[in-house]
């Protein structure tokens, strides 16, 4: 497998891709935090968050509505929060059983379900955005210098950097009990639930074994690398006009929306 | 590449503002803990070796097995990251995976990362290391039993949280959104505890040398019994008790000044409401939610049991 199958990050130079990963990550938060504080209902304001959003999508160049295709995946998340429905008083608009529950829609549960949707949604797409316009390593550096603790930042940008690796061994585990497993037609394959139960615990268990062993030996090879407790880094991430003028305008947007939300 | 969110990472900006701020000054606080202690007795060799278990964690999460008809059980791999890296490293191998599944698949949030760091990271971890470390001295049988019953409580405690964080948030009620997570989680744990069973009984035999008491947990076990024993006992005692009395927990966070005041009394809407499969009184519900526990215990043990005699 290539190192990034897990990758979001789409090449490409525009304004948004050369911005500075740190500017690009606070901004992300801002823009996160300010749908949080959006007002239920504020359908202008979230109206106004999404042109942000379209712009900022048109600025890095991956097509007018890339964030928004790709924000589908992560719709079924609507699910969690289906309880907000019946969990808010006001006017009932519908009643009916379900299960043991006597549920009840309120307008303003309505209200509020509809505005966490929308908060979330826009926010992921955001998050979106970040990844597809900046590569892993840049965004663990950013962390690194917006304080995160080095520790932390160093095991993330390891998980990174072996993930397609013991993915792939993942894949040599599945493939090796798929072709273990063969069924006749119309009959079912395998033992039961905790034969087969066993026999995945046994798969991460030698993933564990076969993980461990090779963490040693990446430890020595970069050891013989001259690796001195800490991660090196090629590029100087400085901050430039450009980035400085790029936040001020960004935060005064961001003002402007939760002005907006609270007319 | 195929990847399945998994069902207890809250999503972005689904907990309100106030509780989503409260969990992450809960999860700083716990992992600035963790990294203190880890830079203090670890050395530089153990940075890379914690780096590829999260990725080994990452990976072992997409390993399946199929249930029922399509659904597919999987590992969550908190208890399994306690016990074979110790508390701290164990927490912060958790962090990680949480981190970059939430930053490079949109699989949770970033404001509510503290929450999911909570529920999956921090509980699962205290749970499985204090349950294990408590029987560290027992045999093997005993062992794995153990390590099987904190898996599935470790799925459950998540859960738990998650609801809290949600009724909290004033998104949920805890009538309908404790039974309906507890519920489907109690089987997911049973998948998680069967996993984690196997995958350390493999270990054990195959490696036990990685599995050796290193000086690491020697150190301050008796305080990750308590706290994991602690956490346990807020579970059992907690599910039942918020599922069928509800205005008790809700009289108590209105008194600590939790509960905001945009959602006041989210149950006025039925009032005559009773769960008939809890009974009516806290004290039986509590019983209820033992004996249930119990029962899980009992039939991982034997599957703990017959596990050892196959293998």
């Amino acid at each position: 497998m290539h190192f990034d199958a897990f990758d979001r990050y789409h090449e490409s130079k525009s304004f948004i891709h050369r911005l500075d990963p740190r500017v690009k990550v606070s901004m992300t938060l801002a823009f996160i935090l300010s749908n949080a504080l959006l007002p239920d209902g504020a359908w202008s304001a979230f109206a106004c968050s999404w042109i942000f959003l379209l712009f900022v999508n048109l600025f890095s160049e991956l097509g007018f509505v890339y964030s928004l295709k790709r924000s589908f995946i992560a719709l079924p998340f609507a699910l969690i929060a289906i309880t907000v429905l019946f969990s808010v008083p006001g006017e009932p608009l519908s009643t009916f059983q379900f299960l043991m529950w006597n549920l009840t829609i309120t307008d303003a549960g309505l209200l509020r379900f509809i505005s966490i949707v929308i908060r979330s949604w826009l926010s992921v797409q955001m998050a979106i955005l970040l990844v597809a316009t900046t590569r892993f390593p840049d965004i663990v550096h950013a962390l690194e210098h917006l304080r995160v603790p080095s520790i932390l930042t160093t095991i993330i940008a390891f998980l990174y950097r072996y993930l397609f690796v013991l993915a792939d061994e993942v894949f040599r585990l599945l493939r090796a009990r798929e072709s273990r497993s063969a069924s006749a037609a119309g009959s079912r394959s395998g033992g039961s639930v905790v034969w087969r139960a066993r026999v995945a615990g046994n798969m991460a268990g030698q993933l564990f074994i076969r993980s461990y062993e090779r963490s040693d030996r990446v430890y020595n090879a970069m050891l013989s690398r001259g690796y001195a407790g800490h991660l090196q880094t090629m590029s100087p991430h400085e901050l430039h006009r450009v980035d400085y003028v790029t936040t001020a305008l960004a935060l005064i947007l961001i003002l402007i929306l939760q002005m907006i939300g609270r007319l | 590449m195929h990847y399945s969110p998994a069902p207890l990472h809250i999503p972005e900006n689904f907990l309100s503002i106030m509780v989503s701020v409260i969990c992450w000054l809960i999860t700083a606080s716990v992992l600035s803990m963790a990294i203190s202690r880890t830079n203090k007795s670890l050395g530089e060799r153990q940075v890379p070796l914690m780096g590829v278990m999260a990725a080994f964690i990452f990976a072992a999460q997409m390993i399946n097995f199929p249930v029922i008809g399509g659904t597919s059980g999987h590992l969550l791999g908190g208890v399994l990251a306690a016990i074979t890296l110790g508390p701290w490293a164990g927490m912060l191998v958790m962090t990680a995976v949480i981190a970059v599944q939430a930053l490079l698949f949109q699989d949770g949030g970033l404001l509510v990362m503290g929450a999911n760091i909570l529920n999956m990271g921090l509980v699962t971890v205290a749970i499985g290391y204090g349950l294990y470390r408590g029987v560290s001295g027992g045999s093997r049988a005993l062992k794995l039993s153990v390590a099987g019953i904190a898996a599935w409580l470790s799925v459950m405690a998540g859960a738990l949280f998650t609801s809290m964080e949600l009724w909290l948030s004033g998104y949920a009620k805890l009538q309908i959104v404790i039974p309906a997570m507890l519920g489907i989680h109690a089987l997911i744990g049973v998948g998680e505890a069967l996993i984690t069973v196997a995958a350390l009984a493999f270990i054990l035999q195959s490696r036990p040398d990685l599995l050796g008491e290193n000086s690491e947990s020697a150190r301050g076990s008796r305080g990750w019994v308590i706290a994991g024993g602690l956490i346990s006992l807020v579970v059992v005692f907690l599910s039942p008790l918020a599922s069928s009395d509800p205005d008790g927990l809700e009289r108590v966070a209105s008194d600590l000044g939790i509960l905001g005041s945009g959602q006041s009394a989210p149950f006025e809407i039925l009032p005559d409401y009773t769960l008939p499969f809890l009974g009516a009184t806290p004290a039986s519900t509590v019983i209820a939610g033992i004996i249930g526990i119990l029962v899980v215990g009992v039939i991982i043990v034997l599957i703990g049991q017959g596990m050892k005699a196959k293998s």
